[in-house]
């Protein structure tokens, strides 16, 4: 007897899953992508929903490069209809995309990131240059204009201005947007600076490409770890081992002022106002991209991306500032490309 | 005869029984020792559940409750109805983000009504007492009531995380002095209001009901998209796994011939039920959303992916429930005339029930818990809109409550910590209960033989 019950509504349940399934026209915007982006999308994602008369949009996180292949894998309903990236799309995922039929992209960028360097707060004051960086963790130094395996063990042999406390850094893994960043403008930059890509060159023949591989190597020997999670992991890192230094992005760290103190970078001290003015050199924009094919197809779609980079939102003092996004001077250019649904070229 | 068991009679009564030799006293030794180790594995074991317990219970009792501010708010028309019109269509334009000043400066009034003086107290310390759901809220009332404008109403709001962090020892002076997001001077002013009644912290209902809140407002996140994903997500999986797994037990326990390839399949069995669930997931993803075009995030595929992985628990156990019942009950129903269907389903399978119901019990307890194939399938998106009813609601997108805690372990805000720990907190219920549950229709219903 229980057993035709439960046989009957079984096979009720599969023919209505069948007809709905059949039936059913997607009626919320669907987002994937960067988890740096991700606190922004879902502050943007609420107030949509609360202002407008449209389903809250469904955000998921992944990282760039997993929400930018999710959303190049087609136009129409089973697919996303915007992705978010905390860096440029590449042209290769462009190329993908095109193929597969996602021609019409919008591409809006929303602010910028800051990259911070923190330690526990009750730590040591560290002033940093990106030399001091490269110096800490590159594979490779120059040490008396001889290219040597990294040997330091201490801050302060890198550089005497810094304290004598062991060198422990908590960088971002391999699959984070943020490490590139952190590679390029922080590692490449101190590489340079210190001259050691010069000698790097010289060592290679002249092969600047090689210098500049050799340039991006961290060392191995556990001074340096990298971090595969997210940020909260990183703190956690650091909460037990109080001599560590971790890489941050700037809204992070906002929210736990009390826990970490910030470094300044080559002079500056990591904010809003000096990440917007360019004075803190290791910041990042942040996108999202849209189908423009989805517009008029999933309901409010122009409108969610018209809100996210409204006055309101991602403007001074907006919500999204408040978490610490660090607001676009040009935010009405784009503003007004959303308006008239510029694609890229 | 007896000159041959003298001697070893006389040996063996040359000492006593009660007073052991060499090789007892080692064996003894042995036993003890064996114990001793079960009972230090018990305790091992016992000490890392209340340890666990302790720990969740320490950091998530907390989540339960939630501090609200009352205080009297007036709607200033020229926030809320710029143009003057009552409209509602043109108030609608008016963001609620722009609701904030009014809530302000309804603070602001309130202190300098109550002649309450902080030293220190600055305008971003105002700004930042109130959650933002406070503003929403505020909108949604106005918008629903156009009459409200220009009046002052007596207003119950959440208040941020970091105020309602003050009263659950997460925010403290120390730690306000060196947190951007708050200072001792807003600590002071909440407890000025808390002298004054106007702060009060109660059950947090809101928690277990409300959805899921952004970054910026982790004192307004809740788990009630969550339940519902799971609970949908279980109803599939029981309206699926069950019949489907006890009819394949039974075809095999009862009818199927024993050979070669029923042999297959009962390997095949067993060892799919210890495939990690992660792999489950990857077949979700490529079998429901790529091939057959299912919505990302929907309970439905959630539920279909749970249902293959809890199918090998269920058969397995079904069949051992089978197994159980004697020979001789199946005998007597065929000695009688009852065909095989017959003698199964009057007989057999009544008996076998409590069994069965427990496994199918414990494959939906440990289904509830599982997270990783649900990461692959969009599960871990942030949802904030509840699901409809079903069948619809199979296909809206939803939460499920592991998944919650994961997601809200990776937030900024450390109030969400305290989240994720009241949602562990509530999904270890929810288990207690089914395990319960399970236990219950096993006493009530078993019968031995």
């Amino acid at each position: 007897m229980s057993m035709r019950i439960i046989t009957t509504s079984a096979l009720a349940i599969i023919a209505a899953s069948a007809t709905v399934a059949t039936a059913q026209s997607r009626d919320q915007i669907q987002v994937a992508g960067s988890s740096t982006v991700l606190p922004y999308a879902t502050i943007a994602s609420e107030a949509f929903a609360e202002n407008f008369d449209f389903p809250a949009p469904v955000v998921e996180g992944g990282g760039s490069s997993a929400g930018l292949k999710q959303f190049c894998e087609g136009v129409g309903e089973g697919t996303i209809d915007v992705a978010n990236a905390s860096r440029q799309i590449k042209d290769s995922e462009r190329e993908e995309c095109a193929a597969n039929g996602v021609a019409n992209i919008m591409e809006v960028r929303i602010g910028y990131d800051g990259i911070v360097f923190a330690s526990d707060i009750d730590g040591n004051d560290f002033v940093f240059t990106p030399t001091d960086w490269f110096m800490a963790l590159g594979k490779n130094v120059v040490v008396d204009g001889a290219v040597q395996e990294n040997t330091f063990t201490n801050w302060n042999e890198v550089n005497a201005d810094l304290p004598d406390q062991e060198i422990m850094a908590f960088i971002p893994g391999t699959k984070h947007g943020t490490r590139e960043v952190f590679e390029e403008k922080v590692i490449l930059q101190g590489c340079e600076d210190s001259g050691a890509m010069a000698a790097f060159a010289e060592a290679n023949g002249g092969d600047e490409d090689k210098a500049e591989e050799m340039c991006m190597e961290i060392r191995t020997d556990g001074k340096s770890v990298d971090i595969d999670g997210d940020y909260t992991e990183t703190l956690a890192r650091i909460d037990s081992a109080k001599n560590g230094i971790g890489v941050f992005g700037l809204s992070f760290y906002e929210n736990n002022t009390d826990k970490l103190k910030v470094a300044t970078m080559s002079g500056v001290t990591p904010s809003t106002e000096t990440i917007a003015s360019g004075e803190y050199p290791v910041s990042r924009p942040l996108f999202f991209y849209v189908k423009k094919d989805h517009i008029g197809v999933i309901p409010g779609l122009k409108e969610y991306t018209e809100f996210f980079v409204s006055d309101a939102m991602a403007g001074p003092g907006g919500p999204l500032s408040e978490y610490g996004l660090v607001p676009d001077p040009e935010l009405a250019a784009t503003q007004a490309a959303v308006a008239e649904e510029a694609v890229m070229q | 005869m007896t000159d041959a068991t003298g001697p070893i009679a006389r040996q063996a009564g040359s000492r006593s029984l009660l007073t052991p030799d060499a090789r007892t006293k080692k064996r003894n030794a042995a036993e003890a020792r064996f114990r001793a180790y079960g009972v230090a594995a018990i305790v091992t074991a016992v000490l890392a559940l209340c340890f666990l317990l302790f720990t969740i219970i320490r950091d998530g009792h907390s989540a339960f409750q939630q501090t609200y501010a009352s205080i009297p708010v007036t709607l200033q028309a020229e926030i809320v109805d710029p143009e003057g019109n009552r409209d509602p269509a043109e108030m609608a334009k008016v963001y609620s983000m722009s609701y904030g000043r009014i809530l302000d400066d309804a603070l602001t009034q309130w202190i300098e009504a109550e002649g309450i003086e902080i030293e220190g107290l600055e305008a971003s310390d105002i700004k930042g007492f109130f959650s933002g759901e406070a503003q929403a809220t505020l909108r949604s009332q106005i918008l629903a009531d156009p009459e409200l404008v220009g009046t002052t109403v007596d207003m119950t709001a959440l208040t941020s995380s970091r105020v309602d962090g003050m009263f659950k020892a997460r925010v403290t002076e120390e730690s306000a002095a060196r947190d951007a997001k708050t200072s001792p001077a807003q600590i002071a002013l909440a407890n000025a209001m808390k002298d004054r009644g106007a702060l009060v912290t109660r059950f947090n209902t809101g928690f277990l009901t409300k959805p899921d809140a952004s970054d910026n407002r982790a004192e307004a996140a809740g788990i009630g998209v969550a339940i519902l994903g799971s609970l949908y997500m279980m109803l599939i999986v029981l309206v699926l796994a069950l019949p489907i797994g006890v009819a394949a037990s039974i075809y095999l326990e009862e009818f199927a011939p024993k050979n070669r390839f029923t042999d297959l399949i009962e390997v095949n069995i067993s060892n799919l039920a210890a495939v990690p669930s992660i792999v489950f997931g990857i077949l979700g993803l490529a079998a429901f959303i790529n091939f057959a075009g299912l919505p990302r995030s929907a309970p439905i595929v959630g539920g279909l992916v749970l249902t293959l992985m809890t199918l090998p628990t269920i058969i397995i156990s079904t069949r051992a429930a089978l197994k159980a019942v004697p020979p001789s009950i199946r005998d007597a129903a065929l000695g009688v005339g009852a065909s095989r269907m017959q003698s199964v389903f009057h007989h057999v399978l009544p008996l076998a029930m409590p069994g069965i119901l427990t496994g199918t019990i414990i494959g939906l307890a440990q289904a509830l818990g599982e997270t990783a194939p649900l990461l692959l399938i969009g599960m871990v998106a942030f949802v904030s809109t509840y699901p409809a009813a079903p069948p619809e609601g199979f296909f809206d997108p939803a939460s499920a409550l592991p998944v919650q805690v994961y997601n809200w372990t990776q937030r900024a805000d450390p109030a969400f910590f305290e989240r994720a720990s009241g949602a562990i907190i509530v999904l270890l219920v929810f288990l207690l209960c089914m395990n319960l549950l399970a236990i219950w229709l096993r006493r009530k219903f078993e019968r031995r033989w």
